[in-house]
């Protein structure tokens, strides 16, 4: 009997009246575990009841602990008729199952029903006893910390990273089931609810074991997603990234939370060193669980019938250290050796995480993605799978055909994307996979599958266990350029997989680089970057006709290739138009409908310094004989030439250009250049400071032949700068801000717009889909405006398709303010930082805080320097003298695949030579020490719900994360059949939102919290059938509960209790 | 295409003042947005009409569900369902219980459980405040006065408690229950020169003065209710006037200290016993509940329009009113020196506050 449940109910306030007669209720609570139900005393004739329960116990396995919601029902007691359900609370008890996270649930809680709403709330009280139990056979992973954030947690250090986990779960839905014609709505959204409550618990349970097989203790970003397929049933999948922590234990200044181990801690059965070495500053033993004896993974591991990836665990020990030893040999090489050696015994070496610790990024190839179209019945049909991102290599595989109602079937198609995925990666050279998501879009039995990730080349020192650390690392960082090694080439030259131009790189100026770089994770926080970033969106709509099952999936299938290129390229086009190099976060959805495909890609483009100044872009007409439309090319060609360089003030991109420098010899062209249209190759006249000609150099070729051309160079210009004062982008934080104050307001906004006419055109429809998403921008901005200045990130949308002509647009993202003031002396406090750091910095690092520190430019060769930069440095790598020497030279490339031909040839023609190397250091961390001199006002003490804060992000600006206390997982149904008495589908809408919200913030200071970070709302569907007046609609968000202490009060406590555990945070008082 | 649903939701409740304001002041969402339109936000933040209305609705939509939190101001404070910062909180509360000037002249000392929509129609039509404003402030009036009605205690600090109202708005509320309660006629044509500040004023000095709380703050501490007893008491002032010996005397006293200190002293002297017959039968009156209500009338008509028209200057008003109280204390044949200054006391600053054009 591994675990005691304990639970007390304490009182109830503000519930609804339910008998009209005495305007009161008699109130009574259900507590329900597995199968164990107590009850308290009925309390009659009140809306606030004070049950004050004795102390509900409940023996349960740990395996039902962590599948098992605890189920509390407040119900209204009636003499003579069944007993009215108000409504329910559903609690996740699976913080309390591992150490160091939350230790009681405590709180008012929400009660919630499915038809009405919240009404009113419930004080309960919620402890778990857990006895040791060293049975390696259990089925449970109590213990194994889950986080959805996507980088390592702030408190914590990776001390191994062990890779992929997965696993899905597959269950008949409620809602399909012959019993929902007899039973009562709310009975079928209960039963739903509870369901997946259930198979999540089961599914993090399953993916703990994983974990555990691979001697890991923690799964890091953990991306739950359930897939309603109807008919054929409810899938629940998650995967994440599984690794070995250590909590850090910083000496002295900070996180006096983390250091000493809570009193209350519970015994976990999971023997993990509850009292890490205070001082180890360095790991000490990365392996912390030695005493978990490890077999075989087969021999326990697969009792559970479901997901079957077979992960082969055991690495290789020794191969790291031995390798250590000898350096100077091609650093390229060795790592590759080395990934190899830790990675590549591993199925899938992919990585959830989109931010890496310091060195964990060696190479960055480009992004992999590979979409299929499956049919959810057993049906043949033809798939596709796809690369997309710097390689575009589409192939037309023929599957077989799977059983769907095993989990085995679903289990296969991914493993077949994953695979796919795999030697997309591998073509770029590269082992690894990071930021890696998948993602499904589900239209009557048609399913699209979709996977992508970015091909990268890791540090082996993370992925291994043994290894001999610091030497190593100490060599790889005096190898690596600064700031810009991630953007280097992971592939042979020579052997290119794809059409690329290649460059020596702007930094370092010794190895090469691509001309533009798309990914899908964070911006590396060393990354040198030029200027800000800011979203871009490329947004596409494709009609279909409606079909029948596998004509349905045969026409998706054709038209997926020709989407992926045009989402491709009106990225290109806009991330030109805007004077950048680079795309971060790129995340492209494809969504399928009735009688369209939809797709929506978003990414944040910021210029890194690293990579060549972009082209502009020119515009060529076909008819060169006519005159008016000569002129009207010409008109456009200044509009867009305009657009640049507006765009390039606004975002502050002023690469620092010399007139004359050599960047080595011009490098050979791998690829000839038959099937040019155009190229432009003229003298240098680059004499001028402020040629913003784009038109005449590196110029990116757009062809106008038909109508649809010219629409698309419209749709262009058609994307309206966000007003002044704002920034967006999708990634965790914007490249180039840096001060950052503590205001944040996250938010959701839905959008479900009806196309009018029937017979709507491709053009139509992107027209009316590019206003949608522009509007919305644009109303955000507005409601917004009091925060300014101030910058949307994380900006997440979401598309579906929920009825023919209806579009669904799902936004969610954090509005924060920063101080436009603050940014040199931001700097600077950053620079004092650093030197504060040293200990763990090589010198190199350190040269460029050194730097900045002195106001007065340091003497390099760059007498262009433009005097508002504040920094002005580049890699010690290359003398100064030998880049003041220059070389002029031209090349071409054709980024055309053969396969792409039949829709549009699209020309580049690159021509080098005056870009300059300046280079801005913009650190752009947000958690950047120091940075936050705005402190919020003190908390008005009239206030009695505590404030909790809510954001997408992984940390919260001015603020420092002491305490993770485990993940927020929910799931929510709310229906209605009286929807215009609720204010209509937006009043609906509008009321559930806030309330799912009201849910999140009330578990999380039930738990001790105060903030959830790294919030998704992985799902929202909404559905109304407005004739029958009714609607329903539902939401799922996960997150991480924790505690933070602003960084004000931090000092201010470390100096009155320095080595106290500081339990105030805990308390969920802490309000800002 | 046509926007089915449109919403904005923020982990912290977005509040904008200005479609507050409109949105209590009963304007539907289109004719908020001609208003916003008209202000020049469009100009100042480049945004479009589509913008402006999807905004509009997401506060309206806002408010709607506040509403029914803001009707028991305690429960917006302890709901989870909005998170907004308390300084945001005060500002709901106080603006959705501020009431316009014009309103409350209409409905004050009017009783408050029937405020019948045709009611409203034509309080709407005459003051020009939508009639969807004159229901949430008639329904406000009617909702604290439900509230405090049978409370003990200051009916001040009961309103503050029970709807977290500022002091100043807190007094005013203390006043239109009071006025409500006592039914006080305001609406005559005489009166309507009078502010609801004036009302107000001389409420909260009658609730200090002339209720039960004001005796004994102990027992049956009632705020909304005159003390009955003090009220059939009154009667006994009437010997004032009722006695020509007392009344002359009264009167010679007043007109010896007077005596070249007021500008219209001659006036004074003639009208003495008239004024002082008006103000001590308005007393004896009110015992009746019919006489209580029209008291306010009655102070007009007895006093401040003989004396308006002789032209008294306030100064003199002044100097009169305390000279005829304090002078009752050498009448030794006068033995409720006591009751007299309970009711002098407040009538004088009630008159001194009635007293203008």
């Amino acid at each position: 009997m591994p675990g005691k449940l304990k639970v007390k109910i304490v009182a109830g306030r503000h519930l609804p009246v339910m008998d009209r007669a005495s305007d009161l209720t008699d109130a009574f609570v259900e507590v329900k575990f597995g199968n164990t139900t107590f009850k308290t005393d009925v309390y009659l004739k009140s809306l606030n009841p004070q049950w004050n329960s004795e102390w509900f116990k409940f023996e349960v396995d740990d395996e039902d602990l962590q599948d098992e919601p605890l189920q509390i029902t407040v119900l209204d007691h009636d003499t003579y008729s069944a007993n009215d359900a108000i409504g329910k609370v559903y609690i996740d008890i699976d913080p309390l199952l591992y150490s160091e996270a939350a230790t009681v649930i405590s709180g008012w809680f929400p009660i919630y029903d499915t038809i009405h709403g919240i009404r009113g709330e419930i004080n309960v009280v919620v402890k778990v006893d857990l006895f040791n139990d060293l049975n390696r056979f259990r089925q449970s992973s109590c213990g194994v910390k889950f986080f959805c954030t996507t980088s390592i947690p702030k408190c914590y250090r990776a001390v191994v990273i062990h890779g992929f986990v997965e696993e899905l779960v597959v269950n008949e839905d409620p809602e399909y089931q012959w019993i929902d014609r007899i039973r009562t709505p709310r009975a079928s959204n209960e039963a739903r609810q509870r369901l997946i409550s259930l198979m999540s618990g089961e599914l993090q349970r399953k993916i703990g074991l994983k974990v555990l097989e691979m001697r890991g203790n923690a799964v890091v970003g953990y991306l739950q997603c359930f897939d309603l397929e109807g008919e054929s049933g409810l899938v629940v999948r998650a995967i994440g990234t599984a690794c070995t922590l250590d909590k850090l234990s910083s000496p002295a200044a900070f996180l006096p939370a983390c250091n000493s181990p809570s009193k209350e801690m519970k015994e976990s059965p999971f023997n993990e060193d509850p009292n890490p070495n205070p001082h180890s500053s360095g790991p000490s033993t990365p392996l912390k669980n030695q005493t978990y004896s490890f077999s075989p993974s087969k021999s326990y591991s697969r009792q559970s019938s479901s997901s079957d990836t077979d992960l082969s665990l055991t690495p290789k020990t020794g191969t790291g250290s031995g390798s250590a030893g000898k350096e100077g040999g091609p650093l390229k090489a060795l790592l590759r050796q080395q990934t190899q050696s830790a990675l590549e015994q591993r199925e899938f070496p992919f990585l959830t995480l989109t931010a890496f610790p310091p060195g964990l990024l060696v190479h960055v190839g480009g992004v992999v993605s590979a979409r299929s179209v499956k049919l959810l019945d057993r049906i043949h049909n033809p798939a596709f799978v796809g690369i997309m991102g710097n390689t575009r290599s589409y192939k037309l595989l023929d599957w077989n055909s799977f059983n769907s109602d095993e989990p085995e079937t679903r289990d296969a198609w991914w493993a077949e994307i994953r695979q796919e995925i795999k030697s997309h990666a591998k073509a770029l050279g590269c082992h690894a996979v990071v930021g890696y998501s998948e993602s499904t879009s589900i239209c009557e039995e048609v399913c699209i599958l979709s996977a992508s990730g970015t091909a990268a080349v890791l540090n082996p020192r993370f992925l291994q266990e043994g290894t001999v650390e610091g030497s190593l690392e100490q060599r790889i960082e005096e190898n690596l350029p600064v700031g810009c090694g991630f953007c280097h080439i992971p592939y042979d030259e020579l052997n290119m997989p794809f059409p690329a131009h290649l460059t020596y790189c702007y930094n370092c100026r010794k190895q090469k680089v691509p001309d533009v770089l798309f990914t899908t994770i964070d911006l590396p926080t060393d990354a040198v970057v030029v200027g800000k970033g800011c979203l871009i969106q490329a947004r596409l709509c494709r009609l279909k006709k409606k079909a029948q099952a596998e004509a349905n999936a045969t026409a998706i299938s054709n038209l997926l290739p020709f989407m992926e290129y045009e989402v491709h390229t009106q990225l290109m086009n806009k991330l030109k138009l805007k004077g950048m190099n680079a795309l971060f976060g790129l995340r492209i959805q494809i969504t399928v409908g009735e009688n369209m495909l939809m797709g929506l890609a978003s990414a944040t483009g910021v210029y890194l310094a690293a990579l060549p100044t972009p082209g502009g872009i020119q515009i060529a007409g076909k008819t060169p004989n006519d005159g008016s439309y000569e002129q009207h090319i010409s008109h456009m060609q200044k509009k867009i030439n305009d657009t640049i360089a507006k765009n390039k003030e606004l975002y502050e991109i002023n690469p620092p250009e010399v007139s004359e420098e050599i960047i080595g010899s011009p490098i050979p062209e791998p690829r000839q250049r038959s099937r040019l249209l155009r190229s432009q190759s003229e003298s240098s006249d680059e004499v001028t400071e402020l040629d913003l000609s784009h038109g005449k150099k590196d110029a990116f070729v757009l062809e106008i032949d038909d109508a649809d051309a010219m629409e698309d160079v419209h749709s262009l210009l058609t994307d309206v700068p966000p007003p002044s004062g704002f920034y967006s982008c999708n990634t965790e934080i914007m490249p180039g801000i840096n001060n950052w104050t503590s205001e944040i307001q996250m938010f959701t906004s839905v959008r479900v717009v009806r196309l009018s006419s029937l017979n709507l055109t491709n053009q139509a429809l992107n027209k009316n889909f590019n206003g949608l998403c522009e509007n919305l921008l644009k109303s955000l901005y507005f409601k917004l405006r009091s925060m300014t200045p101030c910058c949307l990130c994380h900006v997440n949308f979401t598309v579906s398709l929920p009825e023919d002509e209806l579009i669904q647009v799902t936004v969610t993202a954090v509005a924060i303010t920063f101080d436009k003031n603050q940014a040199l002396q931001t700097t600077k406090a950053h620079a004092e930082k650093s030197l504060q750091r040293a200990s763990a910095d090589n010198e190199e690092m350190l040269q460029f805080p050194l730097e900045l520190c002195s106001d007065s430019l340091p003497s390099h060769a760059f007498p262009a320097a433009k005097e508002h930069l504040e920094s002005a440095s580049s890699n010690s790598g290359t003398p100064a003298a030998q880049r003041a020497t220059s070389v002029d030279y031209s090349s071409f490339a054709d980024r055309c695949s053969s396969w792409i031909e039949l829709i549009k040839l699209k020309a580049q023609t690159i021509r080098r030579g005056s870009i300059k190397t300046t280079v801005t250091v913009e650190k752009a961390s947000p958690m950047g020490d120091g940075n936050f001199r705005n402190r919020s006002a003190p908390p008005c003490a009239s206030s009695t719900v505590g404030v909790v804060k809510m954001t997408p992000l992984s940390f919260i600006p001015g603020a420092k994360i002491t305490k993770y206390l485990g993940i927020i997982n929910m799931f929510f149904i709310r229906e209605t059949t009286s929807l215009r008495e609720e204010g209509g589908v937006s009043g609906f809408l509008h009321a559930f939102i806030a309330e799912v919200f009201a849910m999140v913030r009330a578990h999380v200071a039930a738990l001790g919290g105060n903030a959830v970070v790294s919030y998704i709302m992985k799902q929202c569907v909404f559905m109304e059938n407005p004739s029958k007046n009714q609607a329903q609609c539902l939401i799922n968000v996960s997150g991480d509960a924790v505690v933070f202490v602003r960084e004000s009060d931090l000092e201010v406590m470390s100096a009155q209790q320095p080595a106290v555990n500081c339990q105030p945070s805990c308390t969920g008082e802490v309000t800002t | 295409m046509t926007s089915e649903l449109d919403i904005f939701v923020g982990n912290t409740t977005l509040i904008d003042e200005d479609v507050y304001r409109l949105w209590l002041d009963g304007y539907s969402v289109n004719d908020a947005v001609a208003l916003r339109v008209r202000s020049g936000i469009l100009e100042q933040t480049g945004a479009t009409a589509g913008v402006l209305q999807s905004d509009t609705m997401d506060h309206y939509r806002t408010f709607h569900m506040l509403e029914r939190l803001l009707h028991a101001p305690p429960k917006l404070l302890h709901q989870l369902i909005f998170q907004i910062p308390p300084s945001r909180q005060a500002l709901l509360i106080e603006r959705y219980y501020t009431f316009d000037e014009a309103f409350v002249r209409e409905v004050l000392g009017k009783k408050l459980s029937k405020g019948t929509k045709k009611d409203l129609d034509d309080i709407s039509t005459k003051t020009g405040i939508t009639l969807k404003s004159c229901r949430r402030q008639f329904d406000n009036f009617k909702r604290v006065f439900k509230v405090v009605e049978e409370m003990r205690g200051s009916l001040v600090d009961n309103i503050q408690q029970h709807f977290l109202l500022s002091d100043r708005l807190a007094r005013d509320y203390a006043a239109i229950v009071f006025f409500a309660n006592n039914r006080f006629e305001t609406g005559k044509k005489k009166l309507q020169y009078l502010s609801f500040g004036d009302f107000a004023f001389c409420a909260e000095l009658m609730i200090q003065n002339w209720t039960l709380g004001a005796v004994d703050s102990q027992m049956d501490d009632m705020d909304v209710d005159l003390d009955k007893e003090f009220l059939q008491d009154l009667k006994e002032l009437k010997v004032l006037v009722a006695d020509k010996d007392l009344l002359d005397l009264h009167k010679s006293l007043v007109c010896t200290v007077l005596r070249g200190k007021l500008s219209v002293f001659s006036e004074m002297e003639t009208n003495f016993k008239n004024l002082s017959r008006g103000l001590v039968n308005v007393a004896a009156k009110l015992t009746h509940n019919k006489d209580v209500r029209d008291l306010f009338v009655d102070l007009v008509e007895k006093f401040v329009e003989p004396c308006r028209s002789d032209h008294w200057p306030l100064s003199d008003v002044r100097l009169f009113l305390t000279q005829y109280s304090v002078s009752v204390h050498s009448l030794d044949g006068f033995r409720h020196q006591v009751l007299w200054d309970r009711y002098m006391g407040t009538l004088r600053g009630c008159l001194l506050r009635l007293y203008h054009d």
